[in-house]
């Protein structure tokens, strides 16, 4: 039983994440279907910990929607969670929903990434309340993330409409005392399925109408917005600047001039103008505190309001309260508050690394020695291979985007005299979120692209969640495990191209490797190691350098393993007159998994077991 | 007025757990707190850091440099790294073990030789204790963070036994581990009264 559930009269310390999940089961939630993806993967984690709920690791995000549409159809309650990349991956279906709606409560909590910690771009995810015409929640904190959830469901079911809860990185992951009200129990008189051909199926005939009824929807929405508790004007006796702000900017704003006026949005799409006038003919400017893009600012332009925003905060990054003293100090053109910050001493810096005996370690070992060759990546803990000491990485666009980007480099280099050889590599669970349908593109073309697909069954970046490739659902129950070498032969790879390679026996690696670019056909090369964070992993006893037979060649470095570390390092001057960097390594035993790769680098055969 | 508190290491060294025992023995001796959390790419071997906020009550969460009353790093370059967040009167209880990542080990970036020092060159009032030997000593390396959060004890904004209980609550009914890491926390405790 999850900690949460323990007896709650009192306020709980819950992130932003757990709020919601806690929030949408006292809301009778009865489905939560997710793809797991940072900043959002611990709403649907923790849903799945409550009693009476079904929860799954949907295979993409598109999925997951999907699924929650379903579940919403057949009048149960339905949360689906998704980081703000994730919702691109769902928009095809998101659009329809604008048009059918929702029946029961249909929640969509988005997490952005805003100051981009863990993701390939910064989005504003509110956009898509207006490209959509669904209303939009943003909480301020982990206490409105709780309060708005529930809520979600109640607006989600009053308008039939899907409801957008707008999470960033700092509500997501901050955590706050939280006031827990009585849960909710899910209301079995909204079950049930009625057939409702002019609503949900979408055919060109049945399009005006939900239409019309769109724009109902909108003209009735705009009302609620007005009069909704979740959008306030807090007076204040500094009428120099008014703000207008929402999201977690809320605090900030009202931690650095706690004396100002506010209009705090928290349904703020559609945007509540009257509001927004209350405050503007009060003050003596408006400044709009918003992130990241300026949405709430330009649409109150074009009402007719004259506000600041994006001409003195930046359009990227979190607003912190120094980023908003500088903000007013431009506008007002006074003193800047504060000093100037500290600055940081001048250090190494410390990426993120693969662990102690990560499979990928052995691929990546080759990979960053190939000359003239592309390499295509994707998203997971493998995106690591762009950084030291691999270097073995060229591309990384989106999910699932390795192998079309891979199989448009060979094509374009078709008449080339020497094309360089193209690598994709992919992960199992990006694989099977939206890396099948460009395999199926690269065999159907006759294109020419060397795949890894680097199953160690697990999505692990983001905490080793469960797939379809490694047999275990969400709860650990057993399920049909793909064959990954069956499903790309029916994809398309012939038989013979399709090659299971152990990438801790490195001599090996190589030559399937190197034979498989060599060939002028698609070919798949499948890793068989398991994550080191994977159940299925078996450590092994830990490994030693022998420092007597370490002539500091260090291969072993060309590794990047987190346990290799050295002990000496030393230039000498061959024979030659070549200059050669030699550095003598040891093993931190408590680090060590045993994978044996060092070993199996080292020339010396100075690497033995402890 | 708050108290700033920032919890730095390395993913995997438990930065979380500490910084959260340390939020809600806050909120057991009747303040308000906030504390951030770190996921996704920074767990692996990566920087972590998490800003804890103590007061009468918290508005924005963020730890800002040049404002932070108490640095607590669990590993020794880690401590320079996040030593430009603390105030003129703040302080930093740094671990002295070193934790050197593959960029220094493969050459490209080097490890200063003695980070401590180099705070204390910048004017900055450091702890250095060598909390993984002292765990060590007490029978397992894991103790080190209770350790850490001995030594800090003293200088919460609340009475050093709430601390202390909160961090053996987090044992439960396991007496052993319990013992354990109230010998850790007391030797920490004591270390620098």
């Amino acid at each position: 039983m999850h900690a949460l559930l323990q007896p709650a009269a009192a306020p709980e310390f819950l992130s932003g994440n757990e709020a919601v999940a806690r929030g949408a089961w006292d809301a009778g939630v009865e489905l939560a279907a997710a793809y797991p993806g940072t900043p959002s993967t611990e709403i649907v984690q923790t849903i799945a910990e409550f009693p009476g709920v079904y929860a799954e690791w949907s295979t993409n995000e598109k999925v997951a929607l999907e699924v929650a549409l379903g579940a919403s159809m057949t009048g149960r309650r339905a949360l689906t969670a998704m980081k703000h990349v994730g919702l691109n991956v769902a928009s095809d279906s998101l659009m329809t929903l604008g048009q059918v709606g929702a029946k029961a409560g249909l929640v969509i909590a988005v997490s952005d990434d805003v100051g981009f910690s863990s993701s390939q771009n910064e989005q504003d995810s509110r956009f898509w309340g207006r490209f959509v015409h669904l209303p939009v929640l943003e909480p301020a904190d982990a206490g409105e993330a709780y309060a708005m959830t529930r809520d979600a469901f109640a607006l989600s079911e009053r308008y039939a409409v899907p409801v957008l809860v707008r999470l960033t990185t700092r509500v997501s992951h901050v955590k706050r005392m939280v006031g827990i009200e009585t849960r909710e129990a899910p209301d079995g008189r909204r079950h049930g399925y009625e057939k409702d051909a002019a609503r949900w199926i979408t055919t060109p005939n049945h399009v005006a109408k939900r239409l019309a009824l769109r724009a109902e929807r909108d003209a009735a929405l705009a009302l609620e917005a007005e009069s909704s508790a979740w959008n306030r004007l807090e007076p204040g006796q500094d009428a120099r600047i008014g703000f207008i702000v929402s999201g977690p900017a809320y605090h900030v704003v009202r931690e650095a001039y706690p004396d100002a006026p506010i209009v705090k949005l928290g349904l703020s799409h559609p945007l509540p103008l009257g509001l927004a006038k209350r405050l503007a003919t009060s003050v003596e400017r408006v400044l709009v505190v918003e992130e990241v893009d300026p949405i709430v600012e330009n649409e109150l332009r074009a009402a007719g309001f004259a506000v600041h925003g994006k001409d003195v905060l930046p359009r990227q990054g979190e607003i912190t309260v120094p980023v908003l003293e500088h903000a007013v100090s431009r506008l007002t053109r006074g003193e800047s508050r504060g000093k100037a910050a500290a600055r940081p001493a001048a250090l190494f810096p410390r990426p993120p690394t693969l662990c102690a005996g990560c499979p990928y370690t052995g691929v990546y070992f080759w990979l960053g020695q190939l000359k003239d060759t592309i390499i295509c990546g994707d998203i997971g803990c493998y995106t690591l291979g762009c950084g030291s000491p691999w270097n073995a990485m060229d591309t990384v666009i989106s999910m699932g985007a390795s192998l079309g980007v891979a199989h448009g480099m060979v094509q374009a280099q078709a008449g080339e005299a020497k094309p360089k050889s193209v690598l994709a590599v992919i992960g199992d669970s990006t694989f099977l979120h939206t890396g099948m349908p460009a395999l199926a593109n690269i065999t159907y073309q006759g294109g020419n692209v060397t795949v890894l697909l680097l199953d160690n069954r697990s999505t692990a970046m983001t905490g080793g969640q469960n797939n379809p490739g490694n047999g275990r659902r969400m709860d650990g129950t057993p399920a049909p495990r793909i064959d990954f070498a069956r499903l790309v032969e029916a994809l398309g790879v012939k038989r013979e191209r399709i090659r299971m390679a152990d990438p801790y026996e490195l001599p090996t690696f190589r030559k399937v490797l190197h034979e498989e670019m060599k060939i002028a056909e698609p070919s798949v090369i499948i890793t068989s190691r398991p994550c080191v964070l994977a159940p299925e992993f078996e450590r092994r006893r830990p490994l030693k350098v022998v420092v007597d037979d370490c002539n500091g060649c260090s291969r072993c470095l060309d590794l990047g393993c987190p346990a290799i570390t050295v002990t000496r390092r030393e230039q000498q001057t061959r024979p030659s007159g070549n200059v050669v960097e030699l550095a003598w390594t040891a093993i931190e035993q408590a680090a060590c998994t045993g994978c044996d790769l060092c070993a199996k680098a080292c020339a010396r055969g100075a690497i033995v077991p402890a | 007025m708050n108290t700033d508190i920032l919890v730095v290491g390395i993913g995997g060294q438990g930065v979380m757990t500490a910084a959260e025992t340390l939020a809600r023995a806050a909120l057991a001796a009747g303040l308000d707190a906030t504390k951030t959390e770190v996921t996704g790419m920074s767990q692996r071997g990566g920087v972590v850091c998490s800003q804890i906020r103590i007061g009468a009550h918290i508005e924005a969460t963020e730890v800002r440099p040049g404002q932070t009353k108490l640095l607590l790093a669990f590993e020794s370059a880690e401590g320079l790294r996040w030593s430009h967040y603390l105030a003129h009167d703040g302080k930093a209880f740094v671990d002295s073990w070193r934790a050197v990542p593959p960029v220094v080990s493969s050459g490209h970036f080097e490890y200063p030789a003695q980070p401590a020092t180099e705070m204390r060159d910048a004017g900055v009032d450091v702890i250095e204790l060598d909390a993984r030997s002292v765990a060590t000593t007490l029978g397992d390396v894991r103790l080190a963070n209770s350790v850490m959060l001995g030594a800090v004890a003293a200088s919460l904004p609340f009475a050093t036994e709430v601390l202390r209980t909160e961090v053996l609550r987090r044992f439960g009914k396991d007496a052993a581990l319990a013992a354990s890491n109230a010998r850790a926390f007391d030797a920490g405790r004591d270390l620098t009264a």
